[in-house]
């Protein structure tokens, strides 16, 4: 029988297991021992592994980062947490300047075998700075990894890839996918950086997604096959290295592109897929293609703001129908949802 | 300290004062083609530093890290062909003068965005601890650093987890052309806002050996005893321009005559008129010794020149390992 776990418990027997199998593992991070543990993702293993080993660290995100950089240069394997992406911006020097360039500006002699994990979200008034997606940023680092996984399988079998890679790793967790559930081997497995993966196969329309943008993207795809669109979806889950050829001969076999991504519109991963689509098989599009986005404004903290503000599968539906030139028809209306748009489940009521 | 030893070290300042020299004299050829931050004048506190450390242990510096990277005891070749951006340098090419590393002689890396190299030090005395290895690291950096949060940070975490580690503040009076007083309050010295951290900190002649060498050596065997870190400021003044090979007084920043003080208390002379007075060396040994090491550089010199520039094929290596 399968056994299905939480994402966020998936993240957990990874973490386990990188601390079991190599004594150079260590976690850091502001509330890693704390009694919620990171939305559960970091409970337990400070008893099984002691203080040494899953620690705390001060409020000095651009000192700590150092710091561990600097472990992990005599043989340390650290992992680093931030609860919000938005506070690992205090360390941008030590992850672009140091880490990223590292290898490359001392001839290949150290590298940086680094985790950063960094939470974002959406909704739930997390407002201006504390949920910003900002993984085009990093994505554009040459030196840097990064890693979105999207479904508990891959979360653990991404974070063990990430842990045993020799580079820094910056590995971004949706929050609104920690109470996904999924069939999630015991034990030892990997999953590649670098590879997409197909969430559901179709051959009328390619619908690229990030993290928690697949799960929109799924249940977009499954409302556009009522109207006889089959959609294939991708699920990028690393964004650098980008699995190209994946995405390049999906787009090929359906001729139609859309790009969901939780991140800004400008200059964002949607940006970056279509150019290399563009670059590679523009001959190929039957029509212009799609990107579904943040628009280029701060994050709002009201519910009544953030429901314009936050792409749905109602976005994904309507840039799939423009470009099979369905323009006039009714925009699509959820029917009878019944779960505000600001909370992932009914489950979910705050505070943060 | 030996006769012995003190020649020794005084032969590593010469050799340093030369190598920047050497440095200074051909970088108008413009073959060396990458920013050189030179130490002369400020060579006492590398060598008095690294004197007390072994092979063994790790040093971190910044922009300003010849001195720091020779006296560690990393190759002067290897060096003078990454000025030069060729395949032999010690970082392939890639880095030039503000990224110099040494892996076998235990010089980690240096690199110039200010203070930046300070945390990475005390991760590397948080991992050598965690690991269980008995080695100190030391950092060099300038005064401009503690403006920087980021020592802050770096210092209180190395307070916290008593880390191995030495701090060496080189204390030239400038950063870049802007003079310590429109940058830091005249109400107290740099040593003393170290100590609000709760950390060892002394403050000591850069410009005197003995002055660095016995501070050096206590917070070495502090570090080693795993009783706390050493925060060690060093009085000093760079004689060139921030960056290059000139003398640039004319721009009147600093005055001439402050320049001239400081030359006055030239570190390699002193050193130099100590060890003849105690009849440790003579003018002849002087100069035997000063020949010795300026064909030491002049081999690396046509060690550099002679070496190939990295080709095509190198620029997409080395970015993921």
């Amino acid at each position: 029988m399968s056994r299905e776990l939480k994402f966020s418990q998936a993240i957990n027997e990874a973490l386990d297991i990188c601390l079991t199998r190599d004594p150079n593992v260590y976690l850091i991070g502001l509330g890693v021992p704390d009694p919620k543990g990171i939305f559960g993702t970091t409970l337990g293993l400070q008893d099984k592994y002691g203080s040494d080993r899953v620690m705390d660290m001060p409020a000095s995100e651009n000192g700590m980062t150092g710091v561990v950089i600097g472990s992990a240069l005599v043989g340390m394997r650290p992992i680093m947490t931030h609860q919000r992406m938005d506070f690992a911006l205090l360390s941008l020097d030590q992850i672009v300047n140091q880490a990223a360039n590292w290898y490359y500006m001392f001839g290949g002699k150290t590298s940086v075998p680094l985790v950063i994990r960094m939470l974002i979200g959406r909704g739930w008034g997390q407002g201006p700075q504390h949920s910003q997606s900002l993984q085009a940023w990093f994505s554009h680092v040459p030196g840097l990894k990064v890693v979105m996984p999207t479904t508990p399988y891959d979360a653990k079998g991404l974070l063990i890839s990430s842990v045993e890679d020799n580079n820094p790793v910056i590995f971004i967790e949706h929050r609104w996918l920690y109470n996904l559930v999924d069939h999630v081997p015991e034990g030892v497995y990997r999953v590649p950086l670098g590879k997409a993966r197909v969430a559901k196969e179709g051959k009328d329309v390619t619908i690229v997604a990030t993290s928690y943008m697949t799960v929109e993207s799924l249940r977009a795809a499954e409302i556009l096959l009522k109207e006889g669109i089959m959609a294939e979806v991708i699920d990028v889950r690393s964004l650098k290295p980008l699995d190209d050829s994946l995405i390049l001969d999906s787009v090929r076999k359906t001729g139609r592109l859309l790009v969901a991504d939780t991140g800004w519109k400008s200059f964002g991963i949607g940006a970056e897929i279509l150019a290399r689509v563009a670059e590679e098989a523009l001959t190929d599009l039957k029509s212009p293609p799609v990107r579904v986005a943040l628009p280029d404004c701060p994050t709002p903290t009201s519910p009544a703001l953030s429901r314009y503000y936050y792409p749905r599968l109602e976005h994904i539906i309507s840039g799939v129908r423009k470009m099979f030139g369905l323009f006039d028809k009714e925009p699509f209306k959820p029917e009878g949802r019944t779960v505000p748009l600001d909370v992932p489940d009914k489950t979910f009521t705050g505070p943060f | 300290m030996t006769p012995k030893f003190l020649k020794e070290l005084f032969c590593q300042m010469l050799r340093i004062r030369m190598v920047e020299e050497k440095i200074a004299e051909l970088y108008p050829e413009q073959e060396m083609r990458c920013p050189v931050h030179l130490c002369i004048g400020q060579e006492a506190i590398a060598v008095g530093v690294c004197a007390n450390l072994s092979r063994d242990d790790y040093v971190f510096s910044g922009h300003r890290s010849h001195g720091h990277y020779l006296a560690k005891g990393g190759d002067l070749k290897a060096m003078m062909a990454e000025l030069y951006g060729k395949e032999t340098g010690c970082s392939k090419g890639k880095g030039g003068s503000m990224h110099l590393v040494d892996l076998s002689a235990g010089f980690l890396g240096a690199t110039p965005i200010v203070g930046s190299t300070i945390p990475i030090a005390v991760g590397a005395a948080f991992g050598t601890m965690m690991r269980g290895e008995r080695r100190v690291t030391a950092v060099f950096f300038g005064e401009a650093a503690i403006e920087e949060g980021v020592f802050h940070e770096s210092i209180n975490f190395a307070v916290l987890k008593k880390l191995p580690v030495v701090f060496i503040c080189e204390n030239n009076l400038y950063s870049v052309y802007s003079p310590l007083s429109v940058r830091q309050p005249g109400c107290r010295e740099v040593f003393e806002l170290a100590l609000g951290h709760g950390v060892a900190s002394y403050q000591g002649d850069g410009n005197d050996l003995f002055d660095v060498y016995n501070l050096a050596k206590s917070a070495v065997r502090r570090a080693q005893q795993g009783d706390s870190p050493t925060f060690l400021e060093f009085k000093t003044y760079r004689w060139r321009e921030h960056c290059g090979p000139n003398y640039d007084n004319d721009l009147d920043y600093r005055t001439e005559s402050e320049f001239q003080g400081w030359k006055k208390r030239c570190p390699v002379e002193k050193l130099k008129k100590h060890l003849v007075k105690e009849s440790i060396f003579n003018a002849h040994d002087i100069e035997a010794m000063s020949e010795k090491v300026q064909k030491e550089i002049g081999e690396a010199v046509a060690f550099a020149q002679k070496s190939p520039f990295p080709e095509e094929s190198r620029l997409m290596k080395n970015i993921y390992a």
